[in-house]
């Protein structure tokens, strides 16, 4: 995103072409366009209509966490093929390369203003956000990491559910996250959700859906279904706010739907009223 | 045993007219069942029933998804397919379990959770997610047997417990082959070769991990002989659950989030 920028700003001050215009965002939600830089300005939200675009799990911990603060886990763990499925290896070779990722999620400890946490962000470009054995591994070790280090957990979700080349496997991460959630829970530890676009199948059928306390960015899709599936079951169309975010809250499943602007500050708030004031390190 | 059998001719066996289901286990399984309603905030759902009865004269809390044996039995259980409701309800009686310190038999057999409007307004995902957290910590033994069909999160709802058997042409996986076939391979009629690939069976299940044991099924599938299946599945549950219920229930804890804890294939 900041590349991006930074060409934006070359581009006008080197100012010998007239004819420039300044690369344009067009929303997908509201189909407005607005300078591209803008858009970045307010971390891929759209300026017109209030669209959270996605970010990558970096930009989301960038935003989130302070300067500095974030140690990463894990950042080498890489998924085998439990049921040798084909082109399986050479697929994640290729997101490897293309993306700063090794798997789905990107976890470890930081800061946000000063209070000490674990926190999680999962990446919707690695295989859309879906839950393998290295997600399942890395989310699990997370909570276990805060429920001995008495820390609260602050876990982005952005995933299309289990990963479905590792089969039943994948299927059993669903067991394995629920129930380190459980044991740091019983510690008496926080665990707050942040359901991103999209939180859906396993991961909403797991640790997703047992924080504290569940926060959503506005109108993201959250459902364990898929949209197709069930208009497939019911043979009608769904409406159009059907599984959004503020559906979800409406029907209870959602405690507050808070805007990207503001949620560094809410889960400030959020750690503090819970006791966990800023530290000097972790 | 066949163990010759493809996983895919094992799925015409469960999915054949005339495959046994819960209602005609419990008879000859265990004594004096009490089936219980409800999950005490929204209904009763008739995929899942639970209740107490006894097994060898041991009190036992049973709690099964149930497929219909004709088509009317099957509307009125949805086809097997629970709300978040039988969830809840399944969680309810569980917890009712540890309570009374009785262990808790689970069935499963479904082709997943229901996937429709009033499910997700009800918070499907949540009802699957807090019953798999749930049941780790639950403080009772839980055995869990995979009677046919074990699809996915609505299979995993009832599915975390101290040991999981599996009878021996049921099937335990994330999806259907079809649903697998049809996502990976944008070709649903390629289900025979997702279910060659998927690793579903019973010995899959134990070489993975995922499940202890296999209960042997009378030649040709458990329709053949009803009466030899019942007796094979009371004989392995009149054996582990006398086993589990001597365990330090600390210990039987511990060992429980380790089965699940290990599962994984990765390298670092």
């Amino acid at each position: 995103m900041f590349e991006d920028f930074f060409d934006v700003v070359k581009k006008r001050f080197n100012g010998s072409d007239d004819d420039y215009k300044p690369p344009m965002f067009k929303c997908p939600r509201c189909q407005e366009t607005s300078p591209l830089s803008k858009y970045e300005e307010l971390h891929r939200v759209c300026p017109k209509c209030n669209y959270h675009g996605r970010l990558s799990a970096r930009e989301r911990i960038a935003i989130t966490a302070d300067r500095d603060s974030f140690h990463e886990f894990d950042r080498d763990m890489k998924s085998l093929n439990p049921l040798d499925f084909p082109d399986y290896d050479e697929k994640q070779e290729e997101l490897r390369e293309s993306t700063d990722l090794n798997d789905a999620i990107i976890t470890g400890t930081a800061l946000i203003k000063g209070s000490p946490v674990v926190i999680g962000a999962m990446d919707s470009r690695y295989m859309m956000g879906s839950m393998g054995s290295v997600v399942g591994e890395k989310v699990t070790r997370a909570f276990e990491y805060a429920t001995e280090n008495g820390l609260p957990v602050v876990m982005f979700t952005a995933s299309g559910g289990a990963r479905m080349q590792e089969g039943i496997v994948s299927l059993m991460q669903m067991a394995k996250t629920s129930g380190a959630v459980k044991l740091h829970s019983d510690a008496g530890g926080l665990y707050i959700s942040v359901m991103t676009d999209p939180t859906t199948g396993g991961v909403t059928a797991s640790f997703a859906s047992i924080g504290d306390i569940i926060i959503a960015e506005p109108k993201v899709l959250i459902g364990f279904a898929g949209r197709r599936v069930i208009e497939g079951t019911i043979k009608q169309r769904l409406p159009e706010d059907f599984q959004l975010a503020e559906f979800m809250h409406e029907k209870g499943f959602v405690d507050m739907i808070v805007e990207r602007r503001k949620m560094r500050s809410v889960l400030s708030h959020l750690l503090k009223l819970h006791g966990f004031d800023r530290k000097e390190e972790v | 045993m066949d163990e010759k059998k493809t996983a895919w001719e094992r799925l015409q066996i469960i999915h054949a007219k005339g495959r046994p289901t819960i209602r005609d286990y419990i008879p000859l399984i265990f004594t004096d069942f009490y089936e219980m309603h409800g999950d005490r905030l929204c209904g009763d759902d008739k995929a899942i029933i639970g209740g107490i009865a006894r097994l060898c004269n041991r009190p036992v809390t049973i709690i099964a998804e149930v497929k219909g044996r004709d088509i009317n039995e099957n509307k009125a259980c949805n086809f097997a397919m629970p709300h978040p409701e039988g969830y809840r309800k399944a969680l309810r009686l569980a917890k009712q379990a540890e309570k009374f310190h009785r262990p808790v038999i689970c069935f499963i057999d479904t082709p997943g959770a229901f996937c429709g409007v009033a499910a997700e307004e009800r918070g499907q995902g949540e009802a699957i997610a807090k019953n798999i957290a749930e049941f780790m910590t639950l403080r009772t033994p839980v055995i869990s047997i995979v009677l046919g069909e074990g699809g996915s999160g609505g299979a995993l709802a009832l599915g975390v417990c101290d040991e999981l058997a599996m009878l021996e042409n049921a099937e335990y996986s994330v999806l259907s082959p079809r649903g697998f076939a049809s996502i990976l391979w944008k070709d649903a009629s390629r289900e025979e070769e997702a279910s060659g690939v998927m690793r579903i069976t019973a010995e899959d299940m134990v070489a993975l991990g995922v499940a202890e044991a296999i209960i042997e099924e009378p030649l040709g599938g458990a329709h053949n002989d009803l009466d030899k299946i019942s007796e094979n599945i009371k004989e392995y549950l009149s054996q582990k659950i006398p086993e589990k219920c001597k365990k330090d229930i600390d210990v039987l804890l511990k060992e429980r989030y380790t089965k699940f804890r290990k599962i994984g294939a990765f390298t670092e």
